[in-house]
């Protein structure tokens, strides 16, 4: 498919380093599908639409600084939802959340906890005023934070919650995670049952439609098979070790 | 019933994922072993590592796709053990190689170790490399010479359909002493967004490929079929078996399928058991229908 384009109708200062851009143009998606978004004349990136209509960007490299820099009414192109979503299962569901991994997971929390589903997020930033998605968190449900620097809730990361006993891990039907990859590497390599949970990836996209094999990790796709995939498919394999670059060099994580 | 052989090589089936597609890890040429190609060629291979151009780098249009990636590899020197790897899923691993003139070509033919090199002399988007090398009958004979003289691997040379006569630059790859040609490489094409002006491919431009292409490689692969007396092996726009079929039937020995293994990652298995069962209900074996269309 060829870019749509979404004119920028919003944006929405989260954190002092994340940034909600609305558009004109909603797309129908399984939270935890990812969208092309291209800034004309510089790159195009792969991003997790945190609303219908909607990016939330954390400022990293040159695509995400020019969509800083975008006003009201530009436009971006957009292809996609590509790649698989979460698969909502279960009565009682946990979410582990590290920084801006909150933008698949909140679209998840709000759909789960609309369907009956009880919700517990573990809210992990570094400090305070980096915890993303705070209220929509809540609204669906429970949730336990942790802050790096101790400004709110635990001090430490948000895996370490799982040490608390106020977090059972056990006692959940599915477990669905996103975050820094060696965050999530923590949860994949902690007693929890791989087969419960699932974690969103991010790696460097090319084509972003299963074609060029950038971003695979042992043989499987991020962009096609994935972006979700269940905790036993990633056992043993280079997740949470090593990625690749733009040249396809191996690179750690 | 469908092992094929080809410049000494014994494929199971004659089915081959293409360069450029699932081939920059080991991982991932595994895999697409595993789901059940003949060979895999890896993703090209060039002397200095290369990020290749910015995304957008490929785009899915009616008739087919347009790709730009721009040669993104890591180098010869880093590559021998992603070769290694897929090696164990135990089929032939073709090395595809690219440089800028024959010295590149022999100094990474000469180091790096695998069944077979494919030289790509017919990347449409690449400034220095591919195709504006592989347009030139003298250096694509030059070129094949010298890789030919830096191993003992078969040398298979792949075509660009950017020329007016494909035949010359095939006849030049066997006169360079190829084991066989590759027909064909994408053709040069753009797409531009409409809301903005902007050429969609970070590119600019860049190389058609998928089943709009097709019509043209079967033409590419006839022409090459009469005029060549090495083997030609088809590419462009397979997505079904009854493709395949017709490849055969123009004068392929052997096929190589890029695109479609997005959307079908068991392609090579699901071609592979149609394509038997067809040739069971006809009562032909692959040696009947290959260049069958010249017979009539
Ligand atoms: C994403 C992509 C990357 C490619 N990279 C290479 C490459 O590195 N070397 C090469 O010789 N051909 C490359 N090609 C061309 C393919 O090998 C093949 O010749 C072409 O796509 C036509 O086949 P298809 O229609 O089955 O895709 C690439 C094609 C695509 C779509």
């Amino acid at each position: 498919m060829r870019p749509v384009d979404a004119v920028i109708t919003k944006f929405v200062d989260e954190t002092p380093s994340t940034r909600t851009i609305f558009f004109d143009t909603f797309f129908e998606q399984v939270p935890g599908q990812f969208v092309m978004v291209w800034v004309r004349g510089v790159d195009e990136i792969p991003m997790a639409l945190s609303y219908e209509n909607a990016i939330t960007v954390h400022k990293a490299g040159e695509a995400t600084s020019a969509l800083f820099e975008l006003d009201e009414c530009d436009s971006i192109g957009i292809r996609g939802p590509f790649g698989n979503g979460f698969g909502i299962s279960g009565k009682n569901i946990l979410l582990i959340s590290g920084g801006v991994g909150a933008a698949p997971l909140a679209p998840l929390a709000e759909r789960a906890a609309s369907s009956g589903i009880s919700v517990t997020t573990m809210l992990g930033a570094i400090k305070k005023d980096e915890l993303l998605f705070g209220k929509r968190f809540e609204t669906a449900g429970k949730v336990l934070i942790a802050t790096d620097d101790g400004s709110e809730g635990r001090k430490g990361y948000v895996t370490d919650l799982l040490d608390d006993n106020d977090v059972d891990a056990d006692r959940f039907d599915s477990i669905y995670c996103c975050g820094p990859e060696p965050m999530m590497k923590k949860v994949l390599d902690s007693s929890i049952i791989p087969e419960k949970v699932q974690f969103s990836l991010h790696r460097y996209f090319k084509c972003g439609i299963g074609v060029c094999g950038a971003c695979c990790i042992d043989g499987l796709r991020v962009c096609k098979d994935g972006p979700v995939f269940r905790g036993d498919v990633l056992k043993d394999t280079e997740f949470g070790k090593f990625k690749r670059d733009g040249c396809g060099c191996k690179v750690k994580v | 019933m469908l092992t094929t052989k080809i410049s000494g090589l014994e494929l199971k089936n004659p089915l081959m994922l293409a360069a450029g597609i699932m081939g920059t890890t080991g991982g991932s040429l595994k895999r697409m072993a595993r789901c059940g190609a003949g060979a895999v060629i890896t993703k090209s291979i060039g002397i200095e590592p290369k990020p290749g151009h910015p995304n957008p780098t490929m785009v899915k249009l009616r008739c087919g796709y347009l790709n730009a990636m721009g040669l993104p590899n890591p180098s010869y020197k880093l590559f021998q053990p992603e070769i290694d790897e897929a090696k164990h899923a135990g089929v032939p691993v073709i090395a595809s190689i690219f440089g800028v003139d024959a010295s590149e070509f022999s100094v990474i033919a000469g180091a790096i170790n695998a069944d077979a090199f494919e030289l790509n002399v017919s990347c449409p988007h690449a400034e220095g490399y591919g195709a504006e090398i592989g347009t030139d009958p003298a250096l694509v004979e030059g070129i094949t010479k010298a890789v030919k003289n830096a191993t003992d691997a078969p040398v298979w040379v792949k075509l660009t359909p950017n020329v007016a006569d494909i035949t010359e630059t095939g006849l030049a790859a066997q006169k360079g002493g190829a084991d066989a040609v590759v027909a064909i490489n994408t053709l040069r094409g753009m797409a531009i967004d409409i809301e903005s002006g902007h050429p969609i491919l970070g590119n600019r431009f860049g190389g058609l490929s998928g089943h709009g292409i097709k019509p043209v490689a079967v033409k590419c692969v006839h022409d090459l079929y009469s005029a060549l007396d090495i083997p030609v092996i088809g590419c462009g726009g397979i997505s079904g078996w009854e493709d395949v079929v017709e490849f055969i039937m123009a004068g392929a020995r052997a096929v190589q399928i890029g695109s479609a293994v997005g959307d079908n990652i068991n392609i090579f298995s699901d071609i592979s058991s149609c394509l038997e069962a067809f040739l069971s209900l006809k009562l032909w074996t692959l040696d009947d229908i290959y260049g069958m269309v010249h017979e009539i």
